[in-house]
Order: structure tokens, then sequence, then C-alpha cells
């Protein structure tokens, strides 16, 4: 294949990325949203639509491995493609996050709980607003940005401890909540753990651009909802 | 860093047709390791090839300065036997020059020539070289059969094992697989794999694949400079050099 050939093959998963990416990105914001208008319909949407992104995911890494397989590409080429593959499943992760807050939707109660909207929705937009600059800067593979972006995971762990308290305070105040409670701790968990994989994102731009493996960060402990 | 095996110095060579193969190249190869020398034709690699075991004194040279060692023995010097050096470092080239003779005379014919008569003796270090050379198995019961008679394949392990029975110390090889089929192909790099820990490898491999799957260190030559010497993992992952980055990446060559 020629030189030319792959680079537009290159540039077509890009895009694809892209548009996983913004998949992804309205998912979160649409979850965010319907949690706080307690809008079933749409929680429900979103939990189906998360398939069209987890087929996309699919259909990315298959390229690239096509890529792998026929071109076996080597230093900035071989980079770009392991850390594409990489993005790809931070991507799909980050969509069952947002499958994950339109579940708790669903299962979340009225009852009597203070849940703290504003800050939930500032978490998502700034979680979004880091993804989306994340991305431009993973496929512009600017190095400066990808430093920066992940010192704004501070703010959004921040807010995740103010809900947090919030939360846990309501719980101690009305143990009846509990259950109810607990789902909004997911909530703003899912939320806090896209931030993190933003970070992941941008940790993989370095690697692009330098070579070097580099741990930036943002919490990193699993657990899910 | 353990003792270079060959240490090479501002070695510089021009044909006497005014090409300057090799311009100004210093590079320890290291014993126990596979050494890859690549980068596009007229890069030099063949030419240090033949300088390491001066079949360079077959071609018309017109000035050749520097230094190469290989321990004490100067490699370049006018008084070196250069019989005994070429059974020191032993070479394989990319297409396989069986002797007209039997597979198994084919072997022994270096032997015979440093004076060994007695049969049993040749017979064991022929087996043990065809064994080496993973070639036994697939022709111990056709040993006086022409080698002519035997496939690309392994005529190819078989020159390995005329080498091999000399017992050499280094091995060079230059483009040992471009003409073999893909399964042969692995035999060579599998004996390669298991050999550099009793041999000095110097391989000039037939493309990029190669170079990244057999190197331990790998040397970019360009133009008869070499531009960058690394680990085989920091060059085809991560390489310095720009020129470096341009070739590995398919962007020349």
């Amino acid at each position: 294949m020629a030189r030319e050939l792959f680079e537009r093959k290159i540039k077509q998963i890009q895009d694809e990325i892209l548009l996983l990416g913004s998949m992804v990105e309205q998912a979160t914001l649409d979850s965010v949203t319907s949690f706080k208008d307690r809008d079933i319909q749409t929680a429900k949407a979103l939990i189906e639509d998360d398939q069209n992104i987890n087929d996309k995911r699919f259909a990315i890494e298959n390229a690239i491995l096509i890529l792998l397989a026929t071109q076996q590409p080597l230093a900035h080429d071989l980079r770009l493609l392991a850390a594409m593959l990489l993005v790809a499943n931070e991507l799909e992760r980050m969509g069952d996050y947002a499958k994950g807050i339109a579940n708790n939707t669903i299962r979340l109660g009225i009852s009597d709980l203070p849940i703290p909207y504003r800050d939930i929705e500032k978490m998502g937009e700034l979680a979004v607003s880091m993804l989306h600059r994340s991305l431009s800067a993973f496929i512009s593979e600017d190095i400066s940005q990808a430093l920066a972006i992940p010192h704004e995971d501070d703010e959004v762990d921040a807010l995740f401890n103010k809900c947090y308290r919030t939360i846990v305070n309501g719980m101690i105040a009305n143990p009846a909540t509990i259950d109810d409670a607990s789902l909004l701790l997911w909530v703003v968990h899912n939320l806090e753990r896209l931030a993190d994989r933003v970070v992941n994102i941008c940790e993989r731009t370095v690697f692009i651009k330098s070579g070097e493996m580099m741990e930036m960060d943002g919490s990193e402990d699993e657990v899910e909802g | 860093m353990t003792e270079p095996k060959i240490q090479i110095r501002d070695l510089y060579l021009r044909y006497s047709d005014g090409k300057e193969a090799l311009k100004g190249v210093s590079l320890d190869i290291q014993p126990n390791l596979i050494t890859v020398a690549f980068g596009p034709s007229g890069g030099g690699k063949s030419s240090l090839v033949k300088v390491l075991n001066r079949l360079i004194d077959l071609s018309d040279v017109d000035e050749m300065r520097g230094e190469v060692r290989m321990g004490d023995l100067n490699i370049l010097g006018k008084d070196t036997d250069v019989v005994e050096l070429r059974r020191r470092i032993g070479v394989v080239f990319s297409r396989p020059i069986p002797l007209p003779l039997t597979i198994f005379e084919n072997v022994s014919f270096g032997l015979e020539v440093a004076g060994m008569r007695d049969k049993k003796k040749l017979s064991e270090r022929v087996e043990q070289a065809l064994r080496e050379a993973v070639l036994w198995d697939e022709i111990y019961d056709r040993l006086d059969d022409p080698a002519a008679s035997i496939s690309g394949g392994q005529q190819q392990r078989l020159c390995l094992a005329r080498v091999l029975a000399l017992k050499p110390e280094v091995i060079l090889l230059d483009e040992p697989t471009s003409a073999l089929d893909p399964v042969s192909t692995a035999k060579i790099e599998e004996f390669l794999e298991t050999a550099k820990k009793d041999y000095t490898i110097l391989l000039v491999p037939h493309n990029q694949q190669q170079a990244a799957r057999m190197a331990d260190k790998a040397a970019f030559f360009l133009q008869g400079e070499l531009v960058e010497y690394t680990d085989g993992e920091s060059m085809f992952i991560n390489p310095r050099d720009k020129r470096t980055q341009e070739y590995v990446q398919g962007r020349f060559g």
C-alpha cells in the first residue's frame, strides 16, 4: 500500500474516533439532563443507544487491526495505531458510564432526597468539555493541551467530594433514603471516572508524540455502577 | 556493559568508481546479541559486512581507512591471516551458493580444507552443524544426494551449516532470507534466536519487519552514514533521528 493510501486510512480512523467521541459526549450530557429531569423515556433510549457506541468501537478496532496486520507499521505510525486502539476502548467505557447514569435514572424512586443537581450538572459539563478538548488534542497531537487538561480533573474531583458529602449527609439524616442515595453516589462516581479516563487519553497523546509512557494525575481505583 | 566483540572506529570506504560506501562509521558490535544493520540500499550495510571478513579485498577499493578490531586482532591489518579471519567470522549471503558436491561434502569441505581427516570426527561435526542450522531432520537420510537437489530454503540452511561447522565466533548474514519462503525464513530466524547465546551475530535484514523482530541492537545506515544506533525496541517504536523516523515509517527508501 502506498504511503498516501495508508495515511488516508489513518485519517478515516481518526474521523471515526472523533465521531465516537461526540456520540459519548452527547450520551453523557443527555444522561445528566434526563437524570435531572427524571426523564425515563430518554434514559431508556440512552441505554438502547449504547449499543451504537459499542458497535462503533468494534468497527474502529477492526479497522486498526487490519492496518496493523497488513501494514505492520513502526515508530510513530505504530504508536498512533496502538493509542487509537486504547482510546476507542476508553470511549466505549465512558459510554458505559452514561448508560449507568441512565440506568440509575430509571431505578431512582421519588423519595425526599437532597440531590445536588447543580453540582452534578457542572461535573457533567466539565467532564464532557475535558473529553472534547482531549480528543482534539489527541488527533492534532497537541502535547501542551494534553499536559494541561488533566489538571482540570482536580475540579471534577472537588465537585465529586462535595456531592459525596451532601449525599452521605442525606443518608445519615434520613436512613430510609439510603437505597436511592446509593444510586446517586453511582451517578457522581461515573462522572468522576469519566474525567479520569480523559486523563488516559491525554497520556496516549503524549505517547504518540514523544514515545514516552507517562502516568498523569487522576484517581485510578475502579468501581462501577 | 560487556566488552564489544568487534570495535569499528571511523571506518571510511570509497570504491574506485568514486562511491563513498562508508563515511566514518564507528560502531561496537556486542557479543551474544543480534545486531541488525538496516536502511535503504546503498547505505553501506553490505560494504560493512564485506569489510568485517575482508571479502572487500576482492572489490575495487580506492581508499579504506579507520580501524576494525576483534579483540587483539586488527581486522584491516596487512598481515592479518584472512583465511583464519574468515573461519572466525563466517558469512551467509542472500542467495544460497551450494558447492557442486553432496550435502555432506558441502559441510565437511571447510573442515577438510582446515585439515580434519578423521571420518568419525567429520561426521560428528557435520551432523552437529546441520542440527544447529535446523536442517538435520529434513535431510539426514540423503546426505549423499547432491546439494543442488534440495529446496532453496534448505540450501540456505546448508550454507549456514557450512559456516557453523567451522565454529566461528561471529556470523554475518546479508539478507539471508530474502529468497526464502516464510517457513524457511522462520527457521533461519529461529536459529538466530537460539544461536545468539553462542555467537556474535550481525544481520542485514531483508525487510523492516524482520529488522524489528530480530534486533537486540539496531543500526540505521543512510548513504554511508550510521545515523542511529540503539536497542531494537527503541529503534522501531520510538526512533530519535528524524531520518530514521521517516525511513522506518516507509516515507522513503
